[in-house]
């Protein structure tokens, strides 16, 4: 055991003291200040125990608290409590003060600080019948406080300020006389007196004077909340501006397809990435791109902006070749049947494209094989020979799912073809002994056939500089960043583009004519034909960067493949293609603490939503009060019940709604008169901050904070009334029942901007209020056009229509039997302690729609087994990196490049 | 906050009869109201008191130095922990995450009292970190996710989703 100390640290006498004191043995070395005995803390800290197992204590109180504790002497709660107090109360004052008094010279402050602290302790002990702390003898405690309160009451300076203390300087001459105690001063001070100390007090971050009243970072969000300071000028400007009304523009906000660039215009076209169409896709594939995709596209065009919003289902691959096995179809009837699903949940959801393609089309063959052959022309090819499995009784190569044999690392006899489940190791297919095709059993042949691969190296450098120029002009989320940047830094490698299939598109090169194309590559060529399907003439989209910006949903799983390998096919095309200008992506959306598992029966798909009971768009409104925005978030039934009940009921519904109320009861449905005092303008003033803020954040795709903009109006909606008391006012005399008028009408003006601003999110709320409102069908565009911002859009005299509820309760027995039926897991509340505690955490991320499924492609020939060796540890690495995408459908081929190339 | 998590604590505990509680001073330290003596002041005092009533006090450690390192966190928790400026986070989960590299609890290999304060404490930093600073602070991660799943520790808090598979690849701190 031992103690490291340092000269002139006021915290070594505690600790000396007790040595001395206890009589335990230890030895004791003197370092400087600077001495980092403790690895893991950040800045050198002084005293140090080191104990016999190897452990640091560097808290003062717990070295004396375990010193005393070695000679038997036990905590108590007496103790505790003073050690506690002199860590949190005057630990701190006492550094202040010694702060302030050593270097800056103020001792009068110095003792304010102190007299709190110091009147507590007069009045402890004088309360105290022992002569120490705690006991008849020295205990810890005295200890403790006593060499923190050295520094102060061995000072005269401090006579004077701290007052008049009887009992503690009582108490403290008796702890001065226990020889130990005068030892450590002398040990630590060399009878420098307090000066000793100086050169230590500087080392010390300066103590926070206002630590107490400073806001933790847990409260600093609540803050934000707090009311918004505004010059008046700004009111003035802001009521002004109001006060002039809807503008008697008329242009129509009906959608005239095919909708196309045009100049002059902000052209913004908006993909989500493809589902794929064999799953059903879950609420976390629903807002990580189509929900999102959706209320940004409805927000363009409230905006005012040329916008083209275009998805559709991803339908070729193995996937979905096994999925039309396993139920007897051909795959082009699956892609019909799940389109089909596709298409009503989304409608469902009030997902509002323009267009909702599929990939299974004339229009498909011909862009990706034009694209093919451009490549091809400019040398962005690679031929290379790869090592598959075939069945010969099924006529057709495996899927790695779709072999089964002996594993060759731990001979377990079920080893999948990309994976053992026993020893967890990855496996090429080609490896695995004793292989059986799981369809019919035979044993397949390893057979070698000729594939492409797009030369991603060769495209690198052309690659990074126009990702230098869309990052840094364009929008892209921080996740999608960052993991660009990280696929950039561990280098490309070319990437198969060949797959040996029947459903895909097929490969148009005469030396590969029974092959179809990866559907990495193919996939997202289905945003260029998909909007083909819905206008010839698409290129006026897709081969138009100058005119064009093109915004990408999707969650982060998807991101390499729309940043840096669909980029590369398009820039190695040179066709003058409309590259991604922002980027947005998703993290991932957990359930109940899990993650969504269709062959569990965890979670709520997309086709069950409605059977919940619970409108759609109130689901909306949930999953985008969550939206996984810069990090995860979950799904829970309880929060989304206490959201709507506490968010949409009582605040934002109860706003619109009593607004509404009042004007068809008081004023018999028409808006009264307003004549604007300082109150109704600061309201406005603060409804135009709020407004101002949900366009800059939706401008940058900031979806789930532009959210709370429109909740924060409300809340100040209903304590405008809350104060004003219209309902009181109205039954007031005549200036009462003006003021009753005025606070209505810009109530239920408030009422109609939120309309406008919950078009995005809630689309038949928003049109229920402005039915209800009788609104004026152009208010919503007016006021989100350029920079109007709020309007009075309903002006005195306008007539409403019958106001109702907009909301309705989620009941608590609702809730927990939806819980219950779509699997959440139960809270860990009443787990009995004693149990085993559970490691393993369920985190894993739902499956994100792939819109290009990623494959890792490499393949081992096998002449050559130190290069393989080498391979299979690269491959391994870009499995894992794919096992992040979540992507196990497409089978692993390990390649290795003939030494020419 | 700290009267709701020593109510949590009370329940971790097994403790039958709930406590009452009230707070005192600016910074609303709690207090205990104990009849057969004088008023308990202070979370931790108040914390090791509930601990030894239920008759679990390998909770504050097993031995003379597992005891004081647990006395240890439990102080760095109020001390450091508790109203530390926003630059000051950072250095904690630092400081912890290297503390915690080699270690599956704060007082070594067995769950203590510090484990379960320092959750408490620390949660409402952990909920706000991003992904990124969830694999950066990993084994403070690691340990906090750990220490969230342990039976009846919980409680009051929301959970924080933890990820297993690293989602930004290493060398980035």
């Amino acid at each position: 055991m031992k103690l490291f100390v340092s000269e002139g640290n006021p915290h070594c006498v505690k600790v000396l003291a007790g040595l001395e004191v206890t009589g335990v043995k230890c030895d004791v070395q003197l370092v400087s200040h600077e001495e980092r005995v403790v690895p893991f803390l950040n800045r050198p800290v002084l005293p140090v125990l080191l104990l016999p197992s190897g452990q640091h204590l560097f808290s003062p109180n717990a070295i004396c608290q375990y010193l005393f504790e070695v000679v038997g002497k036990e905590a108590s709660d007496d103790g505790n409590q003073l050690l506690e107090w002199e860590a949190t109360e005057l630990q701190p004052a006492v550094l202040q003060a010694l702060h302030m008094l050593m270097l800056q010279g103020k001792s009068g402050e110095a003792g304010t600080v102190l007299k709190g602290p110091l009147g507590w302790l007069e009045q402890y002990l004088s309360k105290r019948t022992t002569p120490f702390l705690t006991e008849e003898t020295v205990a810890v405690a005295d200890i403790v406080l006593w060499a923190a309160l050295y520094p102060i009451l061995s000072n005269s300076t401090f006579e004077a300020v701290v007052g008049e203390l009887p009992s503690v300087r009582g108490w403290f001459k008796r702890v001065s006389q226990v020889p130990a105690c005068e030892a450590a001063v002398q040990r630590v001070l060399q009878g420098k007196g307090l000066d000793a100390l100086k050169n230590f007090l500087q080392k010390q971050p300066a103590p926070h004077i206002q630590r107490r009243d400073s806001p933790s970072s847990a409260n600093a969000t609540e803050m934000e909340d707090s009311e918004l300071m505004m010059t008046e000028e700004e009111v003035e400007v802001a009521a002004q501006a109001w006060s002039k009304g809807l503008p008697d523009c008329s242009d129509s906000t009906q959608k005239k397809h095919p909708i196309l660039p045009q100049e002059g215009k902000r052209n913004v076209l908006v993909t989500s990435a493809l589902p794929y169409v064999n799953n059903v896709p879950h609420l976390g594939n629903i807002i990580g791109c189509v929900l999102s995709a959706d209320v940004f596209a409805r927000y363009g065009r409230l905006r005012g902006w040329n916008l083209l919003y275009v998805c559709g289902t991803d339908e070729y691959g193995t996937a979905t070749e096994n999925k039309a096995r396993e139920e007897g179809l051909t795959p082009q009837e699956i892609c019909d049947k799940y389109h089909a699903v596709h298409s009503s949940i989304y409608k469902w959801f009030q997902i509002d494209f323009d267009y909702f393609g599929r990939t299974t089309t004339e229009q498909q063959t011909e862009i990706a094989q034009d694209i093919f052959w451009r490549l091809h022309e400019r040398g962005y090819l690679l031929e290379d020979v790869v090592e598959q499995l075939r069945c010969e009784n099924c006529q057709r190569f495996l899927a790695d799912r779709f072999v089964e044999g002996v594993c060759p690392h731990c001979k377990y006899p079920e080893a999948r073809g990309d994976q053992c489940d026993k020893c967890g190791r990855l496996i090429n297919a080609v490896e695995l002994k004793e292989p059986q095709c799981k369809v019919c059993q035979q044993t397949p042949e390893i057979r070698s056939s000729k594939h492409l691969f797009l030369d991603l190296p060769k495209l690198e450098g052309e690659l990074e500089q126009w990702l230098e120029k869309s990052m840094g002009s364009g929008d892209w989320t921080v996740n999608a960043k960052h993991i660009t940047r990280s696929w950039l830094r561990d280098g490309l490698k070319p990437r198969c583009i060949t797959r040996d299939l029947q459903w895909g598109t097929p490969v148009p090169h005469p030396d590969f004519s029974d092959k179809v194309f990866y559907v990495w590559f193919d996939a997202p060529i289905g945003y260029l034909s998909i909007t083909a399907n819905y206008t010839s003439e698409w290129e006026k989209w897709w081969k138009n960067p100058q005119q064009v910006e093109l915004y990408n949903f999707m969650a982060k799983d998807n991101v390499p493949f729309h940043s840096v390998v669909f980029p590369c096919s398009l820039l190695g095309a040179q066709d003058n293609y409309t590259l991604v200008n922002n980027l947005v992506a998703t993290e991932y959306l957990n359930y109940e603490d899990t993650k969504f598992s269709k062959s569990r029966g965890v979670g709520v798909f997309g086709d069950m939503a409605k059977d919940t009971g619970i409108p759609s768009d109130v689901w909306r409104f949930y999953l985008l009060y969550l939206r996984p925005e810069g990090q995860d978030s979950a799904f829970s039934w309880a929060d989304m019940a206490l959201k709507n009940n506490s968010e949409l009921l009582n605040n934002l519904g109860n706003f619109i709604n009593r607004a509404g109320m009042f004007v068809s009861k008081f004023f018999e449905g028409h808006v009264p008169e307003m004549v604007l005092q300082d109150e109704d303008k600061r309201l406005i003033a603060q409804v135009c901050w709020e407004l101002k803020q949900y366009i800059q954040l939706l401008d940058k795709v900031r979806i789930r904070d532009a959210l709370k903009c429109i909740l924060n109006i409300s809340r100040h909606g209903n304590q405008y009334i809350q104060v004003n008391e219209p309902w009181k006012k109205i039954k007031g005399g005549d200036d009462d029942r003006k003021r009753a008028g005025t606070v209505t009408g810009v109530s239920v003006n408030v009422a109609c901007l939120l309309s406008a601003m919950l078009e995005p999110y809630m689309p038949t709320v928003s049109q229920t209020i402005r039915d209800q409102l009788q609104a004026p069908a152009h208010c919503a565009r007016a006021m989100l056009y350029a920079d109007r911002g709020f309007l009075c859009s309903l002006s005195a005299g306008h007539r409403i229509g019958t106001v109702s509820p907009l909301f309705q309760k989620l009941e608590s027995e609702q809730i927990e039997a939806l819980r219950k039926r779509f699997g959440g897991q139960q809270p860990d509340e009443e787990t009995p302690t004693g149990k085993v505690p559970s490691s393993t955490v369920n985190s894993a991320q739902p499956k994100p729609p792939a819109a290009a499924a990623p494959a890792v492609n490499a393949s081992v020939s096998a002449a050559d087994p130190e290069k393989a060796k080498q391979l299979a540890a690269a491959v391994a690495k870009q499995v894992r990196t794919c096992a992040k995408c979540q992507i196990k459908n497409n089978p692993i081929i390990i390649t290795i490049f003939p030494s020419t190339q | 906050m700290a009267l709701k998590e020593l109510s949590s604590l009370e329940k971790c505990l097994g403790l039958k009869k709930p406590n009452k509680y009230s707070t005192q001073g600016e910074r609303k330290v709690p207090v205990l109201q104990n009849n057969n003596g004088p008023a308990l002041v202070g979370l931790v005092t108040i914390a090791s008191h509930l601990v030894h009533e239920a008759k679990r006090t390998e909770l504050l450690g097993n031995s003379a130095e597992q005891r004081a390192v647990v006395q240890q966190w439990l102080e760095y928790r109020i001390t450091r922990l508790d109203n530390c400026s926003k630059e000051e986070v950072k250095v904690i989960l630092k400081e912890l995450n290297q503390y915690l590299e080699d270690k599956v609890y704060l007082a070594g290999n067995s769950f203590t009292l510090a484990d379960t304060l320092m959750y408490y404490g620390i949660h409402h930093i952990i909920m706000n970190l991003a992904v990124q600073e969830k694999e950066k602070f990993l084994n403070v991660t690691r340990w906090f996710d750990h220490i969230q799943h342990y039976p009846g520790v919980r409680h009051h808090l929301a959970p924080v989703v933890v990820l297993r598979n690293r989602v930004y690849p290493s060398g980035q701190h």
